[in-house]
């Protein structure tokens, strides 16, 4: 047992630290105030290696490991959630199905032009007014074989990242009989006809991460589009949700210990009482309480990213971390407004915006429950 | 092209630097790689992109050192090298100069050698000019642009008085300003090569010189006095009134 980073983790995480501290956190209430997407610091993130986490070198990744990406991104959540999420989702699932699903020419046509921070990021769509969890029984956007090309007519809700991306790799329904193989993934490049995206939806949090309804209307791309095996989409879905799992949570954790970070700062500047209110045992128990959670979650997280690393089965330890994190982080992010009484609920302070960007982390990505059900199977079987 | 870059480890620029028991402390706040040798590593990371060659970061320090040159490597130079002697603790410019002169003659036929302009932690801003003067080579101080043609090389000075054009001919010594452009930051591959690479240390036996004699001493280190500020409030019904009594305020304090 070793529970030390090595050499090159330790240094990937000052670096992403220092870029997050840099560039991104200083523009986190701007990008949230006015709902404008941070391009200027995703341009920078390609060189770095943030924009192709999970990519092997050959396509322009940095192919940094589960543990390097959960790293980076829980640096990314400390700095600003919208950027982050966009970047957990551009990373775990717009380009992830590529990588372990995708043909030698789909990984050469469209890896590298996704992680140089040139081009756009990427996007998956998965659920639909009408399918979230319940996917395979759910989905009725469908695609047909005609010639050489498919034909897509359907809709798509909450896309994260569909109005800055190149592509769009869409759950479809390929076999209308139904059942566990009737689903596929086809990528349907943005400026394709017929795909049409609404505008980015109004939030509670996360404003500077476009989220967008999608339609596609005869949408036609070429059978080679296809990414995968005709069927399998819902089984690819499900394995790319896993790793987006360990993003999500870690995305979490960064939200947490920045909100906590805040919490006490002020504690131990604002006095009542005559005295820093850090000395009250009121607020020493939310400190502490949130410092042992965000260690708790972390530890949960690095052990489900380590299972990844070694190549072993982590959907459960996946999903047990992902509940765990964005639990904590709910229950971090309330205390640390409380810490900050008035102050706390004010725009003026940053902890305000980080509960509400945390507050989508129990939800996205597979909600709470879907967690606790993917656990309970794994401990009932 | 033959590139070398200075880098030194400094205590962050963040950091609150104090005076304990006569000797500088800045309690457990982290290392860094100077923040104005950034520059100087971009620097010589241009020329090396514009004319092929090899950048070698060297750092004179304790292990610790290590890291910035590690900072260094990850941002892509291909080499690094520490020097590192008991002797070196707490020399001057003037001897660590001589020890960089040391390395860089060791090394041979360097065209370009990068300094920031200056270490944030003893603020000389000499060691480059003493380093050149050494090895009897030009000083282009301040670069704020670097082109070469042939063994010519054109600068432009960032300076107080405005923008200056030198040039001279290579091998020359540089000192980078921050108008040159931002510093790239490390990439993921960078820190990979970094994390493995096995660092060369140098001792002076290594370098073939004798412990060099420091010609300034710190006799003496305190603190800045303490500024004594009180905060006043001045209050009133309008903002008109409270102008007013904090004109008269400013009068009758002679700050007017």
């Amino acid at each position: 047992m070793n529970f030390e980073l090595t050499e090159e983790q330790r240094l990937w995480r000052k670096t992403v630290h220092d870029f997050v501290e840099a560039e991104v956190r200083p523009k986190a209430a701007e990008v949230d105030e006015k709902g404008e997407f941070n391009w200027e610091a995703v341009r920078k993130m390609g060189p770095l290696g943030l924009l192709g986490m999970n990519i092997p070198e050959e396509y322009g990744g940095a192919d940094v490991g589960a543990i390097g990406a959960v790293i980076a991104m829980e640096e990314l959540g400390w700095g600003c959630g919208s950027t982050a999420l966009a970047i957990a989702a551009h990373n775990g699932l717009g380009t992830l199905p590529i990588v372990h699903y995708g043909t030698e020419e789909q990984k050469k046509r469209w890896l590298p032009l996704v992680t140089s921070g040139q081009g756009k990021l990427s996007a998956l769509a998965l659920t639909e007014p009408g399918a979230g969890s319940d996917l395979q029984g759910g989905v009725r956007t469908r695609a047909e074989k005609v010639g050489n090309e498919w034909v897509i007519n359907g809709s798509k809700m909450w896309c994260t990242n569909a109005s800055i991306a190149e592509y769009i790799i869409t759950l479809v329904r390929t076999d209308p009989a139904g059942g566990s193989h009737s689903l596929s993934m086809i990528l349907v490049p943005t400026d394709t006809p017929g795909l049409h995206i609404g505008p980015a939806e109004k939030k509670m949090g996360l404003k500077g991460s476009p989220t967008h309804a999608v339609t596609y209307e005869d949408v036609r791309v070429p059978l080679e589009n296809l990414i995968g095996e005709e069927g399998r989409g819902l089984q690819q879905a499900l394995a790319t949700l896993d790793s987006g799992r360990l993003s999500i949570g870690a995305l979490a954790i960064g939200l947490a210990r920045a909100a906590h970070e805040y919490a006490v700062s002020y504690a131990k500047e604002r006095r009542a009482f005559g005295k820093p209110i850090a000395e009250l045992q009121a607020i020493q128990w939310m400190i502490a309480d949130a410092a042992t959670e965000i260690e708790a979650a972390r530890h949960l997280l690095y052990y489900a990213a380590w299972l990844k690393d070694q190549g072993r089965p982590f959907t459960k330890e996946a999903a047990m971390a992902k509940l765990f994190a964005t639990e904590m982080a709910e229950r971090v992010c309330r205390n640390a407004i409380q810490i900050h009484g008035g102050y706390g609920y004010s725009r003026e302070y940053p902890v305000e915006r980080i509960y509400r960007d945390a507050r989508l982390m129990t939800i996205g990505e597979g909600t709470s429950e879907i967690q606790r059900l993917v656990i309970a199977r794994h401990e009932l079987r | 092209m033959k590139i070398i870059a200075f880098v030194k480890q400094v205590p962050d620029s963040a950091a609150t630097v104090v005076v304990e028991d006569g000797k500088v402390s800045w309690g457990d706040a982290p290392l860094v790689i100077n923040p104005w040798d950034e520059y100087a590593v971009e620097a010589a990371l241009q020329q090396k992109e514009a004319h092929g060659g090899t950048v070698t970061a060297i750092s004179m320090g304790d292990e610790s050192a290590k890291e910035a040159l590690k900072h260094a490597l990850a941002m892509g130079c291909n080499e690094a090298i520490l020097i590192s002697d008991p002797a070196l603790a707490n020399v001057d410019t003037r001897a660590t100069a001589e020890v960089l002169a040391a390395a860089v003659r060791k090394i041979g036929d360097a065209d370009m050698i990068f300094f920031g302009r200056q270490a944030i932690d003893g603020d000389a801003g000499i060691t480059p000019a003493q380093t050149a003067r050494i090895l009897g080579l030009p000083m282009l101080s301040f670069a704020a642009s670097i082109s070469v043609e042939g063994d010519t090389v054109k600068v432009e000075r960032s300076i107080e008085e405005g923008r200056q054009i030198v040039s001279a001919k290579l091998p020359a010594v540089f000192t980078v300003v921050k108008d040159f452009g931002e510093p790239r930051y490390p990439s993921f591959m960078g820190i990979r090569k970094a994390a493995r690479a096995q660092i060369p240390v140098w001792t002076l036996a290594d370098l073939g010189i004798e412990a060099p004699k420091s010609v300034v001493s710190w006799p003496e280190i305190m603190n800045p006095p303490k500024r004594e500020v009180t905060c006043e409030f001045i209050e009133g019904d309008s903002p008109e009134e409270i102008a007013e009594k904090l004109a008269d305020k400013l009068i009758a304090e002679k700050v007017l």
